[in-house]
């Protein structure tokens, strides 16, 4: 525990680790699951695994949006990109995902407009600024992002703004969820739920977890002292056979989550039957697609979408770190074809990818001259 | 990209309550605050911001908390970036 220390309340930290390894079955191995990319950060930064006995196994899942957007819909999206009179507005992080003929990066090193924004807000500013242009807006994320994308396209409604469109990439965490726990090769013991997507959709949409799947699920902050309180949670509720879903981020997650967030969604989106994620394939239900009312702004009716499906590069084992069956150092690439500056998957462009959280980790410990 | 910002309103800018003025860390930005719209955005309140967007009210110390964090994490000054860049705060245009 020597990095103890450097924490905010040391003493708090050394309790509360203590207190996990008092609770735990030595003979039990417990497998948790983080489903949100922000936790995969916290827990690799903080290097949180030394301070759990080692009998607990940190699963990471798959809440890193970019993460689990297959190369296909990447193309799809660079090929709207290519079209002339566009511009292409996308995330500081989409913009260096690799699509088979590079990242939108490279696309607009040989010529396309393809700039980066900071709010989908900014993207329908460009639209009004530029009434020339046909301004499109690859919007991506969990339901922590897509309200925002709701109400730009409310405001583009309202400001009857007709040369702005969105590339809706957005998916849900509930199926993606459903569809780990149906997965044969997984076996997960308890879920640390996602904070800042909770405070959108509430603690509630989790309840089948714990009632159908006998698991338990602690929605949890991001400070190392959340964690390590959210894990502690989870092994009690194991050791006391119950499965319930219990917020440890109260603070910020309203049981209910964000009505006029749900709302707005609701207005704008629908669920589409069907989506391709990374590593899990095709699952029902689990992303968003602009209503019909919307068709106006909606990119996929504006422009020929191909719905091409590439199988990621061979040697790439992105979908087995995702589904957790490998870690991120056991990939074939990882640190030597695959770096944060030169990324094969996505789960090395993001912060939030376990394999970039994974690589920093590493590379920060080795600087620590360990 | 899923970095959620701690903010201080400063200034409520029109009737309808969808935008603010915050001070993030000493730099002013305009937000839009329409998922504040059931819990209510007053001066001074402080809120996490997502992409432009307040998601949640928080406290005064749990901002303090999660700004510690991004600090912690040398994430601060891409959070600080991402507030920099928010651009449809110029002007009454959006
Ligand atoms: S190291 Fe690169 S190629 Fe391997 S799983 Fe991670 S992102 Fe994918």
């Amino acid at each position: 525990m020597k990095y103890v220390d450097e924490f905010r309340d040391p003493e708090l930290i050394r309790k509360t680790s203590d207190e996990i390894h008092r609770v735990v079955d030595p003979d039990y191995h417990y497998r948790f699951m983080e489903v949100c990319g922000g936790h995969t950060f916290s827990i690799f930064r903080f290097g949180l695994q030394n301070l759990l006995p080692a009998n607990i196994e940190l699963v990471h899942g798959p809440g890193c949006p970019v993460c689990v957007l297959p190369m296909g819909r990447m193309d799809d999206g660079l090929s709207i990109a290519r079209q002339p009179g566009v511009i292409f507005t996308a995330f500081g992080d989409v913009m260096r995902v690799p699509g088979r003929q590079g990242t939108p990066l490279e696309l607009r090193a040989r010529g396309a407009d393809i700039r980066m924004i900071y709010s989908p807000l900014d993207a329908l500013k460009m639209a009004i600024d530029h009434p020339d242009r046909q301004v499109v807006l690859f919007a991506i994320g969990f339901e922590t992002t897509a309200p925002s994308t709701a109400l730009t396209l409310l405001r583009a409604r309202e400001r009857n703004v007709s040369n702005f469109f969105v590339f809706s990439n957005h998916v849900l965490i509930i199926p993606a969820i459903r569809a780990i726990l149906d997965s044969p090769d997984m076996r997960i013991d308890g879920f640390i739920g996602p904070g800042h997507v909770s405070t959108v959709i509430g603690a509630h949409p989790y309840e089948f977890i714990a009632k159908n799947y006998g698991k338990p699920v602690v929605i949890s902050g991001f400070e190392p002292l959340d964690l390590l309180q959210s894990i502690l949670m989870l092994v009690k509720q194991m050791r006391e056979g119950r499965s319930e879903v219990e917020n440890q981020y109260s603070r910020v997650v309203p049981a209910q989550g964000n009505i006029p967030a749900l709302q707005a969604m609701n207005e704008v989106f629908e669920v589409r039957p069907f989506f391709e994620w990374r590593g899990l394939g095709f699952i029902s239900q689990s992303a968003l697609k602009l209503r019909p009312e919307f068709a106006r702004w909606d990119a996929e009716v504006r422009f020929p979408v191909e719905g091409v499906r590439v199988t990621d590069p061979k040697a790439a084992q992105c979908g087995e770190v995702l589904k957790g069956v490998l870690k991120p150092h056991q990939c074939k690439l990882f640190g030597k074809e695959c770096t944060p500056e030169h990324p094969v998957g996505a789960l090395m462009v993001s912060s939030e990818g376990a394999c970039a959280a994974y690589y920093h980790h590493v590379h920060l410990r080795q600087a620590a001259g360990e | 990209m899923c970095l959620a910002i701690p903010g201080q309103i400063v200034e409520l800018l029109d009737g309808d309550h969808h935008y603010a003025m915050v001070d993030v860390s000493g730099v002013r930005r305009k937000i839009n605050i329409h998922l504040l719209k059931q819990e209510g955005a007053h001066l001074g309140d402080w809120v996490l911001i997502h992409v432009g967007f307040a998601m949640s009210k928080i406290s005064e110390e749990q901002a303090a908390e999660q700004l510690r964090l991004l600090g912690m994490s040398g994430e601060a000054d891409e959070a600080m970036q991402e507030v920099l860049g928010y651009q449809f705060g110029e002007g009454n245009k959006t």
